[in-house]
């Protein structure tokens, strides 16, 4: 395959950025989509000019470390598919393909297409936690917990903070990603005692990390690579509700 | 010239004596504690925030330690511990199986082909049901049974069911629980956590390791950080292959640099090939997926009885496969460990019976199981899994039967450490990966996620209060004239790397490094193949300084800076695996000697000759390591040749 890339390029948090074009041949569609930019980068290296930086580690879909907007698609035209396991027989031959980083306010640009999303740890430092030091814990078994709250709670615990659902938001929002960890918690018995406190900190945090608000307008799961549902952001919701009217003790942990 | 030398042998590791089940709670009561008014006052670094980092870090910062934790990601939450799959070892005896700390500990010793020490094992099989406690309590979604009570599976190795697991994400959720144990420190003030940091040196003061000199991996700045103690959880070393299922980031630099100060490299050959990965598909193939262990539970092995059979695979009859696991290992049949899978795997394909377009592959077949269990349940069990394996091949397992073979992914080997996780450097400790003490030769599937929660929550943090409470050591900052030398070193070696300005990429040497390495220190060695390899290193790694092109500068975002200096630490660590597989003339575990094999072709240990830990030490650049052997005794689990037949 012969591909024509637009790529965004940014030398740093100051620079404007602008996209530039890279036209690539002898593309396998048997590659990743990140292994068709290793080729890309390879070739400029040698060239003599500056890589491509974009962040990247596991690549098999699970870090959340990759994140791209790939012909303004989080993640590109596959469904349920970061970046990293995108596989270019999901391309034509021929095609223009634009490459450009996250945008949101939260995550300022670093370089290239590395965004800067320390805005996520600090929402799970405010809250994202049950208060569980090491060596306290009781016998496993002590607490049953229904099988459907489980499996509810693992397909929220599926997250990889990879922030394709802030990308896809035209809020720049941060809830999907904060929900799911509420979600998490709140459908499990370890963390009811901090239910309350928790979500009233976390959403603080996402507030001040430069989120935006949001207004139900439903383009983060279709984007998320796990698919976590929207309903999620109803469950927030209705804690954060609930917390308010109680008055809740606003300190997470306490 | 000769190779190696050989030193004085390792006479103490520190294990306390009495019967192996009371030597943890020997140990516990004789180390040394300090006191939690004075803990405030002590730094501690860890390196790396993967199951054991995390875990440490977290759980050394609720005791009251200062933490200052590095790591080269993005966040914590990514280090690669996240993409372990199938689950994690616990001798909980839910099931009422026959299962007992014993017989962990039992399946432990025997799973590494006798090469592990005895009261580590114990200790790991003893904590291990804390570790399930703990994991609960912190909300990690555990599969659960309709009653609302934890699930199990089995693994290999094992014929008790123990394997604890949340789908094919168990490595995901348990290191999130300690990602968020983690943030909540780092939330209360009690750990500084630097991510994007990448450890490049140790910094010893008096003997003692007193800090590292780290990069910031955007701004470039290079700074030496102190502390009381050092405790690396970098991981282990497979990148060294190029080709593994370790993460792109994945490095020897943090551990390997500790060993060019004095740390002994403990076992480095003992690296694990797993048998369910995804074939390699072409050149441009820039790492391999692994297809969790847990699918042989219900997915059959097999490939074409005829060589050369080129049929579709729905087209071979029943009576036209061979099942070649369930024959040759009729008692564990597709669960025996995962070194004689592979091995078993590369055998059937060097008959010239693999499949596939490139012929190095066998079948991984569902079609028992879902005509046994439906299609749903099989869904529900390994549905993420599937999936993936649709999205990088393009083929609906479903439908048709995996391609599976075997890949490098994981290393035994790691720097050597006392039963304290203690190296020989004072002051440094070692866990998870990193360190080589619990696994010998082999490590059994879901004991990785064991081992670095059993370090990091239990183990560590009793230990290090010990060598703490040795202290006060004199304080020390960044002006200490060794830690002003480590940093001009790390600075030296950046501007060598830079100055080059050669022809060939970082990557174009490190894939063919990954090539000699997997030719002759794979799957299988022989001393011909490892002489070859030793020789081709040495020249490879000349070409690397002189060849090599690093483009842009120090001072900024510089990715393939940073993949200069990983991979110019994994020619010098190659050479050294080389030497320690040409020096072990046996074959044990995933150490397959040509040379040392049974009539019917197992691995063919020699406990009279090699029964030891090899510890390394580094003498100088292209100086022979030393070799100092730790002896192993085995007062319980009596070493037998292997046999799951």
């Amino acid at each position: 395959m012969n591909l024509t890339l637009r790529i965004w390029r940014q030398k740093g948090p100051e620079d404007k950025g602008r996209m530039v074009t890279y036209p690539v041949d002898d593309v396998s569609p048997d590659m990743s989509f990140l292994e068709m930019l290793d080729v890309l980068n390879e070739r400029l290296i040698l060239a003599g000019d500056d890589p491509v930086a974009f962040d990247h580690d596991c690549r098999e879909g699970i870090c959340g470390m990759c994140g791209l907007m790939i012909n303004g698609d989080a993640h590109g035209p596959q469904r349920g598919t970061t970046a990293c396991q995108l596989h270019m027989r999901q391309f034509k031959d021929g095609e223009t393909i634009d490459i450009e980083p996250w945008r949101a306010s939260a995550f300022p640009v670093v370089k290239d297409l590395v965004v800067n999303r320390s805005a996520f740890d600090r929402i799970i430092a405010a809250g994202g936690y049950v208060t569980a030091p090491t060596g306290s814990a009781p016998e496993a078994h002590s607490t049953p917990v229904a099988k459907a709250n489980a499996d509810a709670a693992f397909e929220s615990a599926a997250c990889i903070g990879c922030g394709a659902c802030v990308a896809a938001c035209p809020n720049g929002s941060g809830m999907l990603f904060t929900a799911a960890k509420l979600t998490q918690l709140s459908l499990l018995p370890q963390g009811q005692p901090e239910r309350y406190t928790r979500v009233i900190g976390m959403v603080d945090a996402h507030d001040e990390a430069g989120f935006g608000g949001c207004t139900n307008a439903g383009e983060c799961t279709p984007a998320c690579p796990k698919g976590i549902p929207l309903n999620t952001i109803g469950r927030l919701n209705r804690d954060y509700l609930a917390a308010t009217a109680k008055g809740a003790n606003n300190t997470p942990g306490s | 010239m000769e190779l190696f030398t050989e030193g004085d042998p390792i006479a103490d590791t520190k294990a306390p004596a009495g019967p192996v089940e009371k030597r943890w709670e020997t140990r516990r009561f004789e180390a040394k504690l300090v006191n939690p008014a004075n803990r405030r006052k002590m730094t501690v670094i860890v390196v790396g925030t993967g199951l054991a980092g995390g875990s440490a870090a977290a759980t050394l910062a609720e005791q009251g330690y200062h933490v200052k934790s590095y790591c080269y990601q993005d966040s914590p939450r990514r280090a690669h511990s996240i993409a372990a799959q199938g689950g994690i070892n616990a001798a909980k005896n839910y099931r009422n199986d026959g299962d007992s700390v014993h017989r962990l500990f039992y399946d432990t010793v025997k799973g590494g082909d006798f090469r592990s020490r005895e009261s580590n094992v114990h200790r790991l099989a003893e904590v291990s049901v804390n570790i399930i406690d703990q994991c609960v309590a912190q909300g990690v979604p555990f599969a659960r049974e309709y009653g609302g009570l934890l699930d199990t599976r089995s693994f290999g190795g094992a014929q008790v069911q123990r394997t604890f697991y949340a789908r094919g994400q168990t490595g995901q959720q348990l290191l999130l629980g300690a990602y968020q144990a983690l943030e909540r420190q780092i939330g209360l003030g009690n750990v500084e956590m630097n991510a994007r940091h990448e450890m490049l040196e140790l910094v010893l003061v008096d003997g003692r390791a007193r800090g590292i000199v780290v990069r910031d991996l955007v701004t470039g700045e290079i700074s030496t950080e102190m502390a009381d103690a050092v405790v690396l959880a970098s991981g282990g070393y497979g990148n060294v292959f190029y080709l593994s299922t370790n993460a792109k980031g994945c490095n020897v630099t943090a551990t390997w640099r500790a060993h060019r100060k004095g740390a002994y490299f403990a076992n480095p050959c003992y690296t694990q090939i797993h048998p369910t990965c995804i074939p390699v598909s072409g050149d441009h193939q820039s790492k391999l997926t692994l297809m969790s262990e847990s699918l042989r539970n219900d997915g059959r092995v097999w490939v074409p009885k005829t060589k050369g059979d080129d049929r579709s695979p729905k087209d071979i009859g029943e009576d036209e496969r061979d099942y070649y696991l369930e024959r040759i290992y009729p008692s564990f049949g597709n669960l025996v460990p995962r070194d004689i899978a592979s091995r078993a795997a590369k055998n059937v394909c060097d008959e010239g019976r693999g499949v596939g377009p490139t012929k190095l592959g066998v079948y991984l077949d569902f079609a028992d199981a879902i005509g046994r269990l439906g299609r749903k349940a099989i869904e529900a069990k390994y549905g993420n899994l599937f999936e993936m394996y649709e999205r990088i091949t393009g083929e609906d397992p479903y439908e048709v039967p995996m391609r599976i073979y075997p890949a490098v992914h994981y290393t035994m080997g790691g720097l050597w450490v006392d039963y304290d996780l203690q190296s020989n450097i004072p002051g440094l400790f070692v866990i998870g990966e990193a360190n080589f003490s619990d696994h010998g030769a082999n490590r059994l599937g879901a004991s990785a996620l064991m081992q670095g929660l059993a370090d990091g929550y239990f183990v560590l943090p009793t230990t290090i209060a010990n060598y703490l409470a040795s202290g006060p050591l004199e304080k020390v900052d960044a002006s200490h004239p060794a830690a002003v030398e480590a940093r001009t070193d790390v600075e030296d070696r950046v501007q060598r790397l830079l100055a080059v300005d050669g022809d060939r990429t970082v990557d174009s040497f490190h894939r063919e490094l990954g090539q000699i390495m997997w030719e002759h220190c794979g799957m299988e060695r022989s001393e011909a193949g490892l002489r070859k390899a030793i020789d081709e290193i040495r020249a490879l790694r000349e070409q690397f300084w002189q060849r090599v092109k690093v483009s842009g500068t120090g001072e900024e975002l510089n990715q393939s800076l940073e993949k200069a200096g990983r991979v110019a630490d994994f020619f010098e660590l190659a050479e050294l695996m080389c030497i320690d597989a040409l020096h072990r003339e046996e074959s044990c575990g995933g150490h397959f000697r040509a040379e040392h094999q049974t009539p019917d072709g197992e691995a063919q240990r020699d406990d009279d000759r090699f029964a030891y830990v090899a510890a390394w030490e580094f003498t100088a650049d292209g100086g022979p390591s030393v070799l100092h052997k730790e002896d192993l005794k085995f007062e319980y689990v009596h070493p037998t040749q292997r046999s799951y037949k």
